[in-house]
């Protein structure tokens, strides 16, 4: 018996030496720039998300593919006039500190999100809420107006502005992640210190030195906790694409999520496999100033965007491959089937530069009469050889261009105040919807930098959100993509891709079109 | 003594103040604020964020209100590293910077005066030749790409040090990027060294010395080299204010969480906090060097002493 005992003693310990690293599994993600923070309502930007992703869960959560599954809400109904969403609450959800996670801090978390003293940079992606854009902008003073209420502790009930067919992806966003109301009462701004933070994901934060990394590890009273197979996750601070390479390299991290474009090829050479370059639900575009002439007449617009040869930009301006883009609206969105396309998609490149030199003859200009033009973009390699090659598309139809690259931060503040002739932008998808990007031109919103105003599509996009059918959405919707693109209200250039290199040893990385990867679908070997 | 201390401290003050207000006035008149960006905010929004820390108020109240603070030591918030304030962050990143940019000083005096000694006494000769020509290049070659070209070669293939990150602190972490801070300043203090100790070593107390019969180590060591430092020790002052801000370069480069990278990043991002945290800071650690090297001389002059 003793010797069984020992016997048994003695594979136990061995299988623990053996299999002890495998249990420590620790996941190092080059995560580029320093968190904001860690509350949920003061993030911004997608380095934020990996980390917020992990250590909280909103109702619904992403699955491998970034589709929305039930997160914390284990089933929801809708009513019929698609205004009233009631979710029910998973049953032993609880907050790091043991505390169970409530309805109450739904709706405590969502009117904290609205409230206009919280300050919060991405309310607005809530505004589909009843009231939430009034009480926002300070326009209804009680946070009580908000549609949502906790029923019962596990029943909560958000009533909308208007049907939004999005919205429940749009839970999946960090700005609707539950908030644990006891801490923030208890401790004030303070809640959110790595000492006091209580969170509700998969996992929570131990460490946070600013410059360094973020660590986290497994959250054992997670409702799904035994099925991580990552024990702690290290979110690394590196701006040097370079140098995050090459300690991808010598192993010390796992995944970089993003890579030097001009060492593509010999990534993919020396590190076969590893580079996941994938459709990501983003456009990069330039915008031209509607309001200004010669840009006011949609010919001299035309003339520009035609000009330039897209399919060239990708394959060898980047070197990654981006695919052309002909529409506004990236392929794939939900509720969308395909895009719009500009008219002139499909003709030979030499009948769009003829073409497009007859239009701007047309408008009074030519080899003798150049257009003149100033051409903006934000400081960065890229945008710059990008614009240089433009230039150069340009030059054959006349069109003298002037290259004018300030910051990203000053770049923005002019452009967004409508100071430009000619100006590069680019726009990543918050959620899935079509909506999202036919946004971006309607009329009444600031980021509209060329200023394109036309009443049609604004009524289009406003009668597509007022429906509650879907193929009906979809067909406004596209209409007013058609009328954007014949108008050539910007010139769309191409569709962002999700640049990451990922491990051999890591499993349960999927390309998708929201580049979200959840730690808590993957797991790594030894 | 103390007393000289005590007024150049004092002196510091109207000089603080004024480089805060010219910084103050000028960040303010740079296009672009910190809630710019890629993804432009509805006006809702920006007028809640300017609300929250004071933006809707007049600048000169938001002036009174910075140096108020400044006064009481609070550095106020960071725009861009919500969660911590100015004067945290510079108190998390400080001791890396401290510990990397005081080793980079002293490998530099270390290495530099020893370089700059062996050149003097070896005047001409083929290995001086050789050590000034190794020196000209640790001089000429950027950081920038030394930093990588180390990772390259020590990191990834001969694999003796980690590519980058500080790890557990350990010494194997500090030495790529100690040996790129401090190449540099080796260089510069070893050519400082070699010129004035050849020019000591020519002067009428050396050759009074020889010919009082001491020994050759003796008088390089005791004798030649205090002068000789002379230079180096006024060199000394900037590069420890360069050193102990820590450098943009090398922090991004390898991944070191020191306060070397606010001084760029935060201006990039309008971080107006963060920027004058930083002037104030840096500010400071020049003047106090500049008082400890002047207290330095002292001791090593005695013309200096006796003036």
């Amino acid at each position: 018996m003793r010797k069984k005992l020992s016997l048994y003693l003695l594979v136990l310990s061995l299988a623990t030496l053996c299999f002890g690293q495998l249990n420590a599994a620790t996941l190092n993600i080059h995560n580029g720039g320093d968190p904001s923070s860690l509350d949920p309502h003061k993030l911004s930007g997608d380095w934020e998300n990996r980390i917020a992703g992990d250590i909280f869960e909103g109702l619904v959560t992403e699955d491998i593919g970034a589709e929305a599954i039930p997160g914390q809400a284990e089933s929801w109904t809708i009513s019929d006039d698609g205004l009233v969403y009631t979710f029910k609450l998973r049953d032993g959800i609880s907050w790091t500190d043991g505390k169970p996670v409530t309805a109450g801090d739904f709706e405590f978390a969502l009117k904290r999100l609205m409230d206009p003293a919280a300050a919060a940079k991405y309310a607005y992606l809530q505004y589909p809420i009843k009231n939430a854009e009034a009480i926002n902008g300070g326009k209804i003073k009680d946070l009580n107006e908000l549609g949502v209420k906790a029923i019962d502790d596990k029943t909560l009930e958000i009533t909308l502005e208007k049907p939004t067919p999005y919205f429940i992806g749009a839970l999946t966003h960090y700005t609707a992640y539950p908030l644990p109301k006891h801490v923030l009462e208890a401790k004030g701004d303070d809640w959110v210190k790595i000492d006091n933070i209580v969170t509700n994901g998969p996992y929570k934060p131990t460490e946070w030195i600013p410059g360094s990394h973020v660590t986290t590890v497994k959250n054992d009273k997670y409702y799904a906790a035994d099925q991580l197979a990552i024990d702690s996750a290290k979110f690394f601070v590196l701006e040097d694409e370079t140098a995050a390479l090459k300690r991808y390299r010598a192993g010390e991290f796992d995944i970089l999520t993003d890579f030097p474009t001009d060492q593509y090829e010999w990534i993919k050479k020396n590190l076969p496999g590893q580079a996941q370059v994938a459709p990501f639900a983003g456009l990069y575009y330039y915008v031209v100033n509607n309001t200004k002439p010669p840009f006011d007449n949609a010919d001299v617009r035309k003339a520009l965007s035609m000009s330039i040869n897209r399919e060239v930009i990708g394959p060898q301006i980047l070197g990654t491959g981006e695919l052309p883009a002909y529409s506004w609206v990236p392929p794939g969105m939900a509720n969308y089937s395909e895009p719009a396309y500009v008219s002139w998609k499909d003709l030979p490149y030499g009948e769009k530069v003829a073409e497009a030199k007859k239009l701007l003859s047309a408008a009074g200009y030519s080899k003798d009469k150049p257009l003149k033009l100033q051409l903006r973009y934000n400081t960065n390699e890229n945008h710059k050889r990008i614009a240089v090659a433009i230039a150069a598309m340009w030059k054959p139809l006349g069109v003298e261009v002037e290259l004018y690259n300030t910051e990203t931060k000053v770049h923005y503040d002019e452009i967004t105040k409508g100071i430009l002739e000619v100006a590069r932008a680019g726009w990543l998808a918050d959620y899935n919807d079509a909506d999202n990007f036919l946004n971006l031109l309607k009329s009444d919103v600031n980021y509209n930098y060329g200023r394109f105003k036309n009443a049609d599509y604004d009524a289009l996009i406003d009668k597509g959100n007022a429906t509650t059918d879907k193929d009906e959405r979809a067909k406004l919707f596209r209409q007013a993509e058609q009328l954007a693109l014949d108008e050539s209200a910007a010139m769309p250039i191409y569709y962002y891709l999700a640049r990451n290199i990922v491990s051999p040893k890591v499993k349960g990385y999927e390309n998708n079109a929201f580049d979200i990867h959840r730690t808590r679908w993957m797991s790594k070997e030894d | 003594m103390i007393r000289y201390a005590f007024n150049r401290l004092l002196t510091t003050i109207p000089v603080l103040w004024i480089a805060i207000t010219i910084c103050f006035f000028v960040l303010r008149m740079a296009p672009g604020g910190p809630f710019d960006g890629e993804r432009p905010l509805p006006e809702a929004v920006k007028a809640n964020l300017a609300a929250h820390y004071n933006f809707d108020k007049p600048l000169i109240e938001q002036y009174f209100i910075y140096i108020s603070d400044v006064v009481r030591g609070d550095l106020g918030p960071s725009f861009t590293t919500l969660d911590f304030t100015v004067s945290e962050q510079i108190a998390i990143g400080l001791p890396y910077t401290l510990i990397l940019g005081g080793a980079a000083f002293f490998v530099s005096i270390l290495l530099g005066v020893a370089a700059g000694v062996y050149g003097a006494l070896n005047r001409d000769t083929y290995s001086d030749h050789v050590l000034a020509a190794l020196i000209l290049t640790g001089l000429v070659v950027p950081n920038f790409l030394v930093a990588p070209i180390f990772q390259l070669v020590f990191g990834l293939q001969l694999e003796w040090f980690p590519v980058g990150g500080w790890g557990d602190g350990s010494l194997r972490y500090l030495i790529l990027p100690v040996a790129v801070l401090s190449l540099p300043h080796i260089a510069r203090i070893s050519r400082l060294t070699r010129g004035s100790m050849i020019e000591a070593l020519n002067t009428n107390f050396i050759r009074t010395a020889h010919s009082k019969g001491l020994s050759d180590r003796a008088i390089v060591w005791r004798h030649a080299l205090r002068p000789a430092l002379m230079p180096v020790i006024s060199y000394l002052g900037p590069a420890a204010g360069f050193l102990l801000t820590g450098s943009l370069v090398v922090e991004s480069i390898f991944g070191i969480p020191g306060i070397g990278r606010y001084f760029i990043n935060a201006a990039l991002n309008r971080d107006y906090g963060m920027v004058l945290g930083t002037v104030v800071f840096y500010m400071v650690l020049i003047m106090l060097l500049n008082l400890i090297v002047d207290i330095f001389y002292a001791w090593l002059d005695p013309r200096v002493r006796t003036r």
